[in-house]
This record gives structure tokens, sequence and C-alpha cells, in this order.
């Protein structure tokens, strides 16, 4: 374990060395900042408009880097043959993939955290004071920082056995069907014959559910997130997680690198 | 082919010839589809036994966002290090192999011969016993392979077994207890650098001078080379002292008489002779 944490120490360092993120964040808090003058032009609604702006703002720039990034993590390394000299020393395959997703998703709790803490200074500037009926603010940026942790998973599974491209455009399509699987399990039609009408329903259980994490709405307008839905989605996260890293370990365990 | 405990062990080959592959293979970078291969007595898909394993790869690429100390202190956390003894030894790695004074500077700002340094420095830096360097000295001006040869040499003093892939022969030839001669992909050859090549002699290579008007014998003459101020001629043994007894009465002055034996470049050239004609001939026959 100690040996993940080494990878995932060094992928943070990484991050945190690289420009673009920080310009990513900065991106992020100007788009809160538009929240800000756009709440003031929206009448009575003001802060539902910016915590759905704020809110979107920060999945958008973590969706860009979890799916960017994560393509990179193993591609790069193996591109720059920077994997070379690592993978000499006591350290599994499967280790080094791990610690680079930890390395990841720290590096996106961090920027999450810097953007959420950037969305609850507008709301503060905005209604003077925070209650605890903003709280459901912070247990949506929790849900988005679980659905960026899965994205980085799926990248990262991608990236292992086809080009970074195509793995972002798969990650990319992924994410997008995974935003309507309620609707492809529930697609009544007479269109399709039972069979396929099936093979939807089995597809909508095995594609990954990203719209279970989506409570912006709620969110926006106070209303409460039900803690059961947070324990299920991180229960969620955490299987779905193990089950497409260890695919993506399996893979990379056989991989020839140049 | 085997490496034993202790030796240097040179692997040599034409560019393209498989060294790079077999080491990878060994390192567990790649997989081979046939055969096996063991180091310390443990196949090389045993992870743990990496800890007694340094390897320096061929033009290393290492975090150019890291230091060289960063890089290296990285390194040597996978080796269950203190912060203490990382430090220290970090400090003497960095010593060891001249960066000493630029070990703060980002390796983005190395240069290649810098960076082959600082991938030797991690190769050695947990004390492995055994050390495999893919071409060791590529991209070192004359003073850094001066250096890396003297460290090969240390590490062989420490006990330590090497085996290292080189195009270079005159390194292999002065630091190797044995070299293993890799052509098209099959080994060709295992022994002792001179063992190898054949110790029969070629001929003698005589060097003399002779002063300006003088006329050299009309056989020496078709077959003498003028390097410098010097000329030098190379005979059979059965023509050497007819030879210098034609140069005697020229009125030339000997220099020296020096036997001429086969080189590992001989050797090497002489085998990818061989290669390229076998490939020749399959390209002929279409098979």
């Amino acid at each position: 374990m100690s040996r993940v944490l080494i990878v995932a120490r060094n992928t943070f360092r990484e991050a945190v060395r690289d420009r673009v993120l920080y310009n990513l964040v900065f991106f992020a808090l100007l788009l809160i900042a538009s929240a800000v003058v756009v709440g003031q032009i929206s009448m009575d609604i003001e802060s539902v408009v910016m915590v759905s702006l704020g809110l979107s703002a920060i999945s958008l720039i973590g969706l860009l880097i979890a799916v960017f990034t994560g393509v990179g993590l193993v591609s790069k390394e193996i591109d720059k043959r920077t994997l070379h000299a690592v993978l000499a020393k006591p350290l599994r395959r499967w280790e080094f993939l791990l610690g680079k997703f930890a390395g990841l998703v720290l590096t996106l709790t961090v920027n999450t955290a810097a953007m959420a803490a950037g969305l609850f200074l507008a709301i503060l500037y905005l209604k003077h004071s925070l209650v605890r009926g903003d709280a459901v603010v912070l247990a949506a940026v929790y849900l988005i920082l679980l659905k960026l942790a899965l994205v980085v998973a799926l990248a990262m599974l991608f990236s292992c056995f086809t080009s970074p491209l195509l793995a972002i455009l798969f990650t990319g399509g992924l994410y997008v069907a995974g935003l309507f699987v309620a609707q492809l399990r529930n697609l009544q039609t007479t269109q399709f014959n039972p069979q396929t009408q099936k093979l939807f329903t089995v597809l909508s259980y095995l594609l990954p559910n990203f719209e279970n994490y989506d409570v912006m709405g709620a969110a926006a307008h106070g209303r409460a997130i039900p803690a059961s839905l947070v324990l299920h989605d991180t229960l969620y996260t955490i299987l779905y997680c193990g089950i497409v890293l260890s695919a993506a370990a399996a893979i990379f365990s056989r991989k020839d690198l140049k | 082919m085997q490496v034993e405990e202790g030796e240097v062990f040179g692997f040599l080959g034409p560019n393209g010839a498989g060294k790079s592959t077999t080491i990878k293979l060994l390192m567990g970078i790649i997989f081979p589809t046939a055969g096996s291969a063991r180091i310390l007595g443990k196949p090389v898909s045993d992870v743990p036994m990496h800890r007694d394993i340094g390897y320096l790869p061929e033009q290393p690429y290492f975090y150019d966002y890291l230091t060289a100390a960063e890089a290296l202190d990285y390194f040597a956390r996978f080796h269950g290090f203190t912060a203490t003894e990382r430090k220290e030894r970090v400090h003497k790695m960095l010593k060891k192999v001249g960066l000493e004074t630029a070990g703060k500077i980002q390796l983005r700002k190395y240069s290649k011969g810098m960076l082959q340094r600082v991938g030797l420095a991690q190769a050695i830096l947990h004390d492995p016993k055994l050390v495999i360097l893919d071409e060791p000295m590529s991209g070192l001006d004359p003073v850094g392979r001066r250096e890396v040869r003297d460290i090969i040499l240390e590490l062989k003093n420490d006990g330590k077994t090497i085996l290292f892939s080189t195009h270079i022969l005159s390194d292999a030839e002065m630091l190797c207890d044995r070299v293993g001669v890799i052509a098209g992909g099959k080994l060709r050859g295992v022994g002792a650098p001179g063992s190898i090549v054949g110790v029969q002699s070629v001929g003698m290579e005589i060097v003399f001078e002779i002063a300006e008007g003088r006329q050299l014998a009309e056989t020496i003459r078709a077959k003498v080379a003028k390097s410098g101020a010097n000329y030098r001629i190379t005979v059979s043994e059965a023509e050497l002292y007819e030879t210098l007894e034609q140069l005697r009465a020229t009125g030339a002055k000997v220099i020296s008489v020096t036997q001429v034996k086969p080189t590992l470049e001989d050797f090497f050239m002489e085998l990818v002779g061989k290669d390229r004609a076998q490939a020749a001939a399959i390209e002929v026959s279409g098979k």
C-alpha cells in the first residue's frame, strides 16, 4: 500500500506543478464570479442561478481534468518511457495504476475544494450569511467528486488498450450515455421487440449511472439531499471504480510497453 | 546465456540486434512469446526480486518536473529507506555521478548526458546485487564515458554483477570479463573478449620512418600506408624478417613491430556481414 501512496504523491506533485490546472481552476472561479453578476440580474432567484452555474462550472472543469489528465496518466508515461525506470523498482503494475488513480483523485479533490470554496464565498457575498441549508451545496460538490473519480477510472481503463484520442472519445461517450441510464431502463415502446428491450435493460445496469450524481436542481433550490442517496452513490462509486480499475490492471499487467 | 555472479558481462550487437529487447524482457517491460529467463534464481516476473536489481534504461527519461534530487528521492522511496537514509544516499549518488551542483535543477533543463547520469544514479542508489545497464555510455562525452567506466569498475570491485549492453566495442574490451554477441536476434557467441574472436594472429604490423629521397622496395611500396610522419605495413609472420631486412637495406628506421590480433570489431563486422548476406539471399530467393 505504501508503494501506491508513493506513486499517488508524485502524481499529485506533477499536477501541482502543472500550470494548466491552475488556469482551469482560475477559469472556474471566473465562472462563479460571473454567476454572481448573472444572479444579480435574475430577480428573486439569484442564489438558484448562482448555485446552478457554480456547480455546473465545478462539474465541467472537473470533467475536463478527469478525462484529459486521466487518459494521459498512463499513456503519457508509456510514450515518454518514464515508466521503464519506475517499473524496475519493486513495484507491481497494479500498484502503479492504483497510485496514479489515487493521485489524480487527490488532485481533483483539492481542485474541487478550491472551486467549492469560491462558490461559498460567492453565496456569502450574495446572501451576507451562510445557513445550515447551504450544506446541500457541499453534498452536491461531494457527489460531483464521486462522479469525477468514476470518470478517471474509465479514462484509465480505456487508455490501457487504445490511443489517447480514442480513450477520450470513449470516456466522453460513456459519460454521455451514462446520463441517460434511467431513460434507457424505462424505455417502453412498441418499436423494439422484447429481446431488444431486454438488452436495453441489461445495458442500463451495466453502464455507469451518472444520473445518480446529479443533484444540482435540489442543491440550487435548497432542497435536502437524502443521506441514503449520498451513501448509495458512495458505495456505487467504490464498487464501480473497483471493477473498472481491476479490468484496467488486468490489461495493463499484460501490456508490452514500447 | 548465463551471467555469472560478480562478473562484468557485455551484451554486444549492432543496432536492432535485440539487445534492448532482451533487457526489457528481463526487466518485465515486455513479455516473451516463448522461453524463460531467471534473475538471481527467480523468474523475471518476480517483482520483489527487483529490490536486488538496478536498471538503467536506454536513453532514460524521468519526470521532467522533478529536480534530480527529487527524482532520486522518489526512486529511493520504493526501497523503503527512511528520510535520513534517502537524503544521505541521494547526496552520495549525485556526487558519484558528478551532479552534486545540479541536484536542485529541474530535469527538463538537463542535457542528454546529464539525464544518463541521473539514470545511472537511480540504478545503483539502493546498492543492488545486479546492475543492468542498457547502453550506459550513449549520449556521454569522453569525460562522461570515462566516469561511467570508472563507476562500472568500482561496482565490480564491490562484488556486484553487471550486465551492460553496448555497441561500442572498445568499452566492452576494456571492461568485460565476458561478452555475449547478438546479431539478428540470435546469440552468436559467448566468452572472454579475447577468446570469442580467436587468438590466432592475423599478421604483424611494422611502423617505420624513412628519410626523404630514400626509395622503398617495390613489394613494400605496394602495401605501405602513411600515417603522419610514419609509415605502416602489415605482413604475415612468415614475411616479417624478410620485410624487416628490406626496410633495413633501404635505411628505414623501424619504430615498432606489433602482433595484430582480430578485434571484437572484426568479429562483429564478420557477423553483421554474414547476417546481411543471409538477409539478401532470403530476399532474392523470396523465402
